[in-house]
């Protein structure tokens, strides 16, 4: 079993969430190859090495250069084609799943999205996901000769394992319709900090903060690691803070690795935008706060004290 | 001794002329219909299904109601949404309705009534005590009112109804004293009223009879009553229901009743209500408490009451190994016979149902007569729009009262008159009184006993909240967590529907905020601060001392079960 | 210029979404409705229709016959005409074979532009658009939450992780739109009660020249293999603060490689 891995690369940097997937394929045992299309990528496909592939291969051509899932459809069907690989995984992103899906149905492929875990059983590749607002997890698997799966950002973390990977280059040829669409201006700033639908870290304010000026703390500790700040309707009905934040029934749903929520007393309106989060840390004056029902480390105290004292913890141990 | 606030004395800002206009959209923009309806329950549902079979029968009449001979106009998501009882349903109506073609057998109902008891509560026994004659259930079916909606909705299509859910209807529509239709409400609008950008105004409805079926606490059926002087001898009073649905390991095989605690027997409380609980087939059973809100404890918490009396070892062992998987609430008119309006109709208006306060409080009944209104409703306004009559002749519509006092729902409501007022007395005098009038068939004791008003009702303070449960999570809950398996999903934005006083004395604030089952109020600091995305729409604060308006179409709960 | 969108009823229970045990594909029993996403993909086209002065929008979907009704909400919208794809051998479907289905049935339709919405609400599947644009053979552009029509040709605002693109493509072409882009509007009544009367189509699979091996599970790609629970949170730990919180707070970020 050959296994791919698509290399998502951004300004000449290998993206972490590919880089992940890339060490869970090679703890999977198999033969594992990584796969870098672009323009000008030769040297960065040697550094996926490092991470876990053994070979890499690498497409460079023009019709690469702007990140377009189409072309890249053409040269990993092709590659598919000719290497008899039969599984490609992909780290989400907006390019990761056009491409994915395009790959399924060249293909006739199986894909499967939003994974969460991907392990041998018996011989055959078997996925995890949460479905359901992550209240039910689904064992999925695939019945077609090539098997695509999506794994939601931030899933695994890169290892670096050190070391150069072979580096083998392919000539892609492309059809005609998959360079129509053309990048007219390409997006090269990063806004102030991750949304929170992409944020591996979120802190989140309640109405515990006590007035719309407290939010400052959920902001520097959110700053010092390196997250994003959300809002529980209470708040943003009271007009603290703003709708694009609110977690929860009425408004977003998020899952980071991490949610810190400060002064929020885990209403289930709330609760279900926020469940499927890897670590809960709450922090809240009332000991019979439903969220201490459902948090990883539940803490009973004043977030006026402990939330700014975090803060310089956090930012000393980073530095 | 301080004077006790009455909500009474902090007056919503409201007039019901402001829901009463001429009609105003452009002749090619305004929506003509033969007779409109608004609210898609049970009686606006058995109206819309008799119109159909008329129709059928005689194509004089189809000819005068055009193209779209029959709407319904529904302010939930669909059918059933908004809809909420006990249930169980004397079907005789039903069975009228559909002449043979649809049998009992056909309709979603949960099982013939088997068995039943009725029992005293106190806070750790339960002690059986013998079946009032009013609430003997043989014969009578358990029903999710939701689902029998669902199903009468469905029926209603096919016998040619538009239903068109989540329409409000904001305004009744009149022109040279006569009811012409009504305005659906705007769609769109932000937290303070501003037009969002995909604002949607509200349209004229027309029709040559409007029939108001709204439910309790009916909006455009008080602004009727208000606007053509209805009202009847007595004031109409209100309960405040709130039930759970829960899947459980046990079936319940009998239908049960209970008095007693969590209520307070002294009179000086009032506090009159009970509560039920039915089997829904073999794995699910339903739980409410029902509490007049002509209570004066402002600490009283129907919603908390509810979660008291599941602890109950007796009501307790039915839940063990279930889990809750609906919640609803809503207040059911109790005024009975002497709140009735003294008129059911007016030029080109009929009202039925709840919305007109047809319950028969000691048996616990409302839905068959809100069936056999729509049914008469119907009758009545084909009978004015045969050839060469018109609807709007006073008196026109007139034979619809004539039927409705012929009917066995006047019987009815006539021989329990006055139950509930007697329970104004306390349990104990109330028993009492009840036995009696039952015995007597409505004639003892004489005299028709009067009601006040619940929004006169004085607020005390008490320390009750203390014996509420804390919330487990797993036989009692909070209620922002009932709200949420009311399927409630109303957009945080929308404007706020609800006429209430925000400045009032602590005791107000506080009695509003423990009635409230969906926390829409809470009292802070000397003031009353207010979450209507929260609303059920159960009419409670209307009954005490607030106004509620509809709200856009399609927000509020989203019941299933209830 | 003709739009075809396509949509799709999703289960719309406020609360009681399950999973089928039997199945293990969602249970589609109860009440459905149109994806919330999709609206907002009827709501651009209606607007791309608006702003150029004519045109048709056609609603193009797969699902059992019932989907028919939530088909009508969109078409009360102002929607034209409905396409229903629905055939016995469908259920089960995945990526593979409903975008087989579909393909077939928007090549039958020959639209300027076909849009997409932005995810679909039971599957949280944000992957259609590009397969179909892969079997129809035009080119794809997905996240766009600013779409603007000119001289043949379609340019979307693409919403990405590292800020914003401009992606233009000649039409015919496929667009995903973002959940960005706009808010749909209410119908209006005169708009329920007339999406009745506009045509509304159901075509079988051999209606499209499928055969039911292309359809369903057998068509498949993927399944189910089983279903759980998710993983228990593991032991909570619950703290007062003594002074020392934000150590313990900050210690316990460590353990768990978040610091």
């Amino acid at each position: 079993m050959t296994v791919a891995v698509f290399l998502e690369h951004h300004e000449g940097e290998l993206q972490k969430g590919s880089l992940g997937v890339l060490g869970k394929a090679a703890s999977l045992g198999d033969d594992v190859v990584g796969v870098v299309l672009g323009s000008g990528v030769q040297e960065l496909a040697a550094r996926a090495g490092g991470f876990g592939a053994q070979k890499v291969y690498v497409a460079d051509a023009s019709e690469l250069e702007a990140p377009l899932p189409q072309p890249r459809v053409d040269a990993l069907a092709q590659l598919v084609r000719e290497q008899g690989i039969d599984t490609v995984l992909f780290a989400a992103s907006v390019l990761a799943s056009d491409i994915a899906a395009g790959l399924a149905a060249r293909l006739d492929a199986g894909l499967n999205w939003d994974l969460v875990d991907l392990a041998a059983q018996d011989g055959s590749l078997v996925g995890t996901r949460p479905a359901l607002e992550d209240t039910v997890y689904a064992d999925v698997g695939w019945t077609s000769d090539v098997k695509l799966a999506l794994f939601r950002p931030g899933t695994f973390d890169p290892v670096e394992s050190g070391g150069n990977a072979e580096v083998e280059e392919f000539t892609p040829s492309f059809e005609d319709f998959s360079t129509q669409a053309t990048m007219v201006e390409q997006a090269h700033e990063e806004s102030e900090g991750p949304s929170i639908e992409d944020a591996d870290v979120i802190v989140a304010g309640g109405r515990g903060l006590g007035g719309p000026e407290n939010f400052s703390l959920v902001e520097e500790l959110a700053k010092a690691l390196g997250g994003a700040v959300a809002a529980t309707r209470a708040v943003v009905d009271a007009g603290w803070y703003p709708y694009s934040t609110q977690v929860g029934q009425t408004g977003r749903t998020v899952s980071p690795k991490l949610y810190v929520a400060c002064g929020i007393s885990g209403a289930i309106q709330h609760k279900v935008g926020m469940q499927g989060s890897g670590t809960v840390i709450a922090i809240n004056k009332d000991p019979n706060a439903p969220i201490f029902e459902f948090c990883d480390l539940g803490v009973v105290g004043d977030l006026h004290e402990i939330v700014p004292k975090l803060t310089e913890l956090v930012k000393q141990r980073k530095s | 001794m301080a004077r006790r606030p009455r909500p009474a004395e902090y007056p919503p800002q409201f007039d019901a002329r402001e829901f009463v206009d001429e009609p105003s959209d452009p002749p090619d923009e305004r929506i003509e219909v033969g007779i409109l309806i608004v609210g898609a329950g049970p009686a606006g549902l058995a109206c819309a299904i008799r119109i159909g079979q008329l129709v059928q029968e005689s194509p004089e009449l189809a000819e005068r109601l055009g193209e779209v001979p029959v709407a319904v106009l529904e302010k939930g998501k669909q059918p059933g949404s908004h809809a909420l009882s006990g249930a169980v349903v004397n079907p005789r109506s039903l069975r009228r309705l559909f002449r043979g073609e649809k049998r009992v057998a056909d309709m979603p109902f949960y099982g013939e009534v088997e068995a039943e008891g009725v029992y005293f509560l106190r806070r750790d026994s339960a002690l059986r005590i013998p079946t009032p004659p009013t609430m003997k259930n043989h014969g009578n079916y358990v029903a999710s009112l939701s689902q029998l909606t669902r199903w009468l909705a469905e029926q209603a299509e096919e016998a040619g109804a538009t239903v068109l859910p989540e329409t409000a209807a904001e305004k009744l529509l009149v022109k040279d004293g006569r009811v012409v239709g009504v305005r659906t409400g705007d769609k769109g609008r932000g937290r303070f009223g501003e037009r969002l950008p995909n604002f949607e105004p509200g349209s004229d409805i027309l029709a040559k009879v409007t029939i108001l079926c709204e439910g309790t606490q009916g909006h455009l059926t008080g602004v009727a009553i208000d606007t053509f002087g209805l009202e009847g001898e007595s004031p109409q009073v209100w309960a405040l229901g709130v039930k759970e649905v829960w899947k459980v390991a046990k079936p319940l095989r009998r239908v049960v009743h209970t008095m007693g605690w969590p209520l307070r027997p002294q009179k000086r409380f009032r506090e009159f209500g009970g509560s039920f609980i039915y089997p829904m087939g073999e794995d699910m059973l339903t739980i409410g408490m029902v509490v007049g809100l002509d209570y004066r404890d402002a600490d009283l918490s129907v919603h908390d009451l509810l979660q008291q009396l599941k602890t109950n070892p007796f009501v307790r062992k039915m839940l063990d190994g279930g889990e809750r998987v609906g919640w609803g609430a809503k207040t059911i008119p109790e005024g009975g016979f002497v709140a009735l309006p003294k008129r059911l109709h007016a030029p080109g208006l009929l009202l039925c149902g709840d919305g007109a306060g047809l319950v028969n409080v000691p048996a616990l009944k409302g839905i068959h007569y809100a069936v056999e209104s729509g049914l008469l409703a119907a009758d009545a306004a084909a009978g004015a729009l045969a050839p060469g009559r018109t609807p709007w002749t006073p008196g026109a519509l007139g034979a619809y009262d004539d039927a409705v006092r012929e009917s066995f729902i006047w019987s009815d409501l006539k021989e329990v008159r006055n139950m509930r007022q007697a329970f104004g007395r306390g349990f104990y005098m109330g028993g009492a009184l009840a036995g009696a009038m039952t015995a007597s068939k409505g004639k003892f004791p004489p005299g028709d006993h009067p009601t006040e008003l619940d929004a006169e009702s004085p607020a005390v303070r008490t320390d009750r909240r203390r014996r509420y449960p804390v919330p487990d999570g797993k036989l009692t809950f909070d209620k922002l967590s009932s709200v949420y398996l009311s399927g409630n999903r109303t957009r945080d934005d929308a404007p706020n529907h609800i006429r209430v006083r925000t400045d009032v004395p602590e005791e107000i604030a506080v009695m509003w905020e423990q009635m409230c089952p969906a926390q829409v109020y809470e009292a802070q600091d000397g003031h009353v601060e207010i979450t209507p995305s929260n609303c059920v729409q159960c009419g409670a604060i209307t009954a005490k001392g607030g106004r509620l308006t509809p709200p856009e179409g399609g927000s509020g709960p989203e019941y299933t079960l209830t | 210029m003709k739009i075809a969108v396509c949509v799709k009823e999703v289960p719309d229970a406020a609360v009681t979404k399950r999973i089928d045990p039997n199945t293990k594909r969602l249970d589609r029993s109860g009440e459905g409705a149109l994806n919330h996403f999709d609206s907002q993909a009827v709501e651009e086209a209606l607007k791309v229709k608006e702003s150029g002065g004519d045109g048709e929008v056609v609603l193009v979907s797969m699902g059992p016959a019932r989907a028919l009704d939530s088909l009508r909400k969109a078409l009360a919208m102002g929607a034209d005409r409905a396409v229903l794809v629905s055939d016995d051998a469908a259920p089960g479907s995945d990526l593979v074979a409903t975008s087989r289905a579909l393909a077939a049935a928007l090549e039958r339709e020959g639209a300027d532009l076909i849009l997409f919405g932005q995810q679909s609400s039971d599957s949280d599947g944000a992957v259609l658009w590009a397969a179909v644009a892969d079997r129809l053979r035009r080119p794809v552009i997905s996240q766009v939450a600013e779409l603007t029509i000119a001289d043949g040709k379609v340019r979307g605002k693409r919403q990405t992780e590292f800020g914003y693109d401009v992606i233009e493509a000649p039409l015919p072409a496929i667009v995903a739109v973002s959940d960005a882009i706009n808010e749909p509007r209410y119908p209006s009544l005169k708009g329920i009660m007339g999406a009745k009367k506009k045509p509304q189509e159901t075509l079988s699979g051999s209606d499209l020249g499928l055969d039911a091996g292309t359809l369903g599970e057998q068509g498949s790609g993927t399944n189910v293999v089983a279903l759980a629970d998710p993983p228990a949170r593991g032991d909570a730990r619950k703290i007062e603060d003594d002074g020392s919180a934000a150590d313990q707070i900050a210690d316990f970020l460590a353990e768990k490689k978040l610091l």
